[in-house]
């Protein structure tokens, strides 16, 4: 490739031209406070062209380079500014005033302060710990003892793994709805004593855990399933010509080989119900009175830390505070799966 | 082993897998029954049959789907454009991303993927306010609505997705050997050619895998598309627009369930088409 065909080289050079030329166009036209809708698409439009100039540059040495530039822009570029960008203002803007649109001064640590003094945020916190821990344990109980269900001899295994796990499938606004009718007409209409479930603070907390079980378990019964097979068969045949009663198989042989199963099930189902917002906020928004908790009245008796957040910045419209949240939720988050990706390396090791 | 289950235990197991059947697929059930019925009756007798007719049901659905607070079908092709073209886009950046990641061995592809993959346990909520000012600034900036706009929403959702869609693919490019992309280099195609003509098709397994997943989560996001189009703006993705239009009509069980019905379907007909692959593919994503 010692001289480049003149027409690319050429189509090259214009592009390049044209495209810089249209950014500066653009840039100058923002400094202007030009209120021209042609300078997004002239910016766009540029950038494109520089990196169509760019790809079509002669040299074949710079061409691989150029590629991979060109291949992980589109991701990279729109993972900065969704995920990067905002994750770095956010810590910062935990650290000041901010009201979700400016900020005029740097307040260091004191939302951080202000939230642990605020009563249903400590609540919010105490009440999710709990509904993890809970669901932790009956979650993965649930779905394992479906996905033992689920292999065995049964006829029609196929219908039931798919029956569990419909409810996986729909997004957690709809079926909190659904389920909200579920707990204010038809159970009390079958209880007939017409209080619903969902009034009262412990057994509408008691309802979110129901519905997030009904949710997820039969997503986590997949994965098991998927464990569960991969036992393989010449290990429980000869268990069984060696006398093992099915719960010893099952103690000693089954759950010991799917231990790397059982890390993956309890991190998704930590992670997942510590998240947990969508059906919470169709379900019971939060409410929920809580006659006394350390001296205080509350009423966002079944609010979790998500919807906490959610509501402190949206609807209190205080950004600050429920950005510091958030943070400390981030690094909550963060510890969590350390912890959880050193435990399975772990694991691994000794296997 | 490949005797047959007794009886006995064979029939309580039996028994068992159904109650457990009844009882996820119930409230699925009390939905469809109901939204045959008018609202006096589904609130006087939720699971009773009486009272259900298909006229009703067509009533029903014509009041929701011609409800202007709720705009089904608005919001269904909003939705439907949003996931469809973010999927596409993914598969095809995510494993533009991939295949670069995986075969130039420099610190620089290394630190990207170690990014991508640290930035899994980044929860959206720690992103979302400052995601919100951002995309505004940015929006501002370049002259172009991020905000309360679907391109914006789509860039949002590749900048999220990016991340897992990449970790996936890199695993499968990974098993593509070498010698192929060699052998088509001699025969003269060019750098990205190899990309398009070799590894793309080969990834196909894994691209349905990361589609699933992603699928799944964009059609049922409600917090991201809520927070960027506001709970009454002009653009409403389904999620959206169920929670905006149940907001407006407290207790009105008939319009309520109809709506939740006609967002619960679309997930359904093609959970029962591609029922094999949305499991497998469930299950992989959270393997890997």
């Amino acid at each position: 490739m010692e001289s480049a065909p003149p027409a690319k080289k050429v189509l090259s050079l214009v592009l390049l031209i044209g495209g810089v030329a249209l950014l500066a166009a653009s840039i100058a036209m923002d400094v202007a406070r030009s209120s021209s809708g042609l300078r997004g698409p002239m910016l766009i439009v540029g950038i494109l062209a520089v990196l169509a100039g760019l790809y079509f540059f002669p040299s074949q040495r710079r061409h691989r380079d150029l590629v991979n530039v060109i291949f992980l822009f589109p991701l990279l570029f729109t993972f900065a500014v969704t995920v990067i960008i905002p994750l770095v203002l956010g810590i910062f803007y935990s650290l000041t005033n901010w009201t979700g649109i400016q900020y005029t001064q740097f307040v260091g640590l004191a939302n951080y302060a202000a939230m642990f003094k605020e009563t249903s945020f400590l609540w919010s916190l105490l009440i999710t710990i709990l509904f993890v821990v809970v669901n932790m344990i009956l979650v993965n109980v649930v779905g394992f003892l479906l996905a033992l269900l689920c292999t065995s001899k049964l006829k029609g295994i196929g219908f039931f793994r798919a029956a569990y796990f419909l409810p996986n499938l729909i997004g957690g606004i709809v079926l909190g709805y659904v389920w909200q009718f579920v707990f204010n007409n038809v159970l009390i209409q079958l209880a007939g004593d017409g209080i619903s479930l969902l009034s009262n603070t412990n057994t509408a907390f008691m309802a979110i855990i129901v519905v997030y079980i009904w949710q997820y378990a039969g997503y986590i019964m997949l994965i098991y399933v998927n464990g569960l097979v991969t036992v393989p068969g010449e290990v429980l045949e000869a268990a069984a010509i060696d006398g093992s009663s099915p719960v010893t198989t099952l103690f000693r042989i089954k759950i010991p080989m799917i231990a790397s199963t059982i890390t993956i099930c309890t991190f998704l189902t930590l992670t997942s119900a510590f998240k947990q917002f969508d059906v919470n906020m169709a379900l019971t928004n939060g409410t929920g009175s809580v006659q006394n908790f350390m001296g205080n009245y509350l009423t966002n008796g079944t609010q979790m830390l998500a919807l906490n957040i959610y509501n402190t910045a949206i609807s209190k419209n205080n950004y600050a505070l429920g950005q510091a949240k958030a943070v400390l939720f981030f690094i909550i988050l963060a510890i969590v799966s350390l912890v959880q990706v050193r435990i399975s390396n772990k694991k691994e090791v000794e296997l | 082993m490949k005797t047959k289950m007794r009886t006995g235990p064979f029939i309580i197991l039996m028994i068992l897998a159904i109650a457990v059947a009844i009882y996820t697929l119930m409230p699925f059930f009390l939905v469809v029954i109901n939204v045959f019925k008018v609202n006096t009756s589904i609130v006087s007798n939720p699971v009773s049959l009486d009272g259900t007719s298909f006229a009703q049901l067509r009533q029903n659905l014509s009041n929701v789907i011609n409800n202007s607070n709720f705009s089904f079908w608005t919001a269904f092709g909003t939705s439907l454009v949003i996931t469809i073209v973010s999927l596409v886009l993914l598969a095809v950046f995510g494993g533009m991303a991939a295949w670069v990641i995986c075969r130039n061995k420099t610190k620089w592809s290394t630190a990207i993927y170690m990014v991508f993959i640290a930035s899994m346990i980044i929860p959206f909520q720690v992103v979302m306010l400052p995601l919100i000012s951002t995309f505004r600034d940015v929006g501002e900036f370049v002259g172009l609505p991020m905000l309360q706009s679907i391109p914006g929403i789509v860039f949002a959702y590749l900048g999220f997705g990016g991340a897992m869609t990449v970790f996936i693919l890199t695993g499968m490019v990974k098993t593509v050997p070498f010698d192929l992309e060699e052998a088509a280099s001699i025969d003269g195609c060019s750098y990205e050619g190899i990309y398009f003509r070799i590894i793309f098709p080969l990834l196909k397994p894994s691209i349905v895998t990361v589609t699933i997943l992603n699928g799944m989560w964009i059609w049922n996001d409600y917090l991201l598309p809520s927070l960027m189009l506001g709970q009454n703006g002009r653009v409403k993705t389904l999620p959206v627009a169920v929670q905006a239009f149940v907001g407006s009509y407290v207790k009105q069980w008939d319009l309520i369930l109809t709506a939740a019905l006609l967002a619960m379907v679309p997930m359904i007909i093609i959970f029962l088409i591609a029922q094999k692959q949305i499991m497998s593919g469930m299950v992989e994503g959270a393997v890997k």
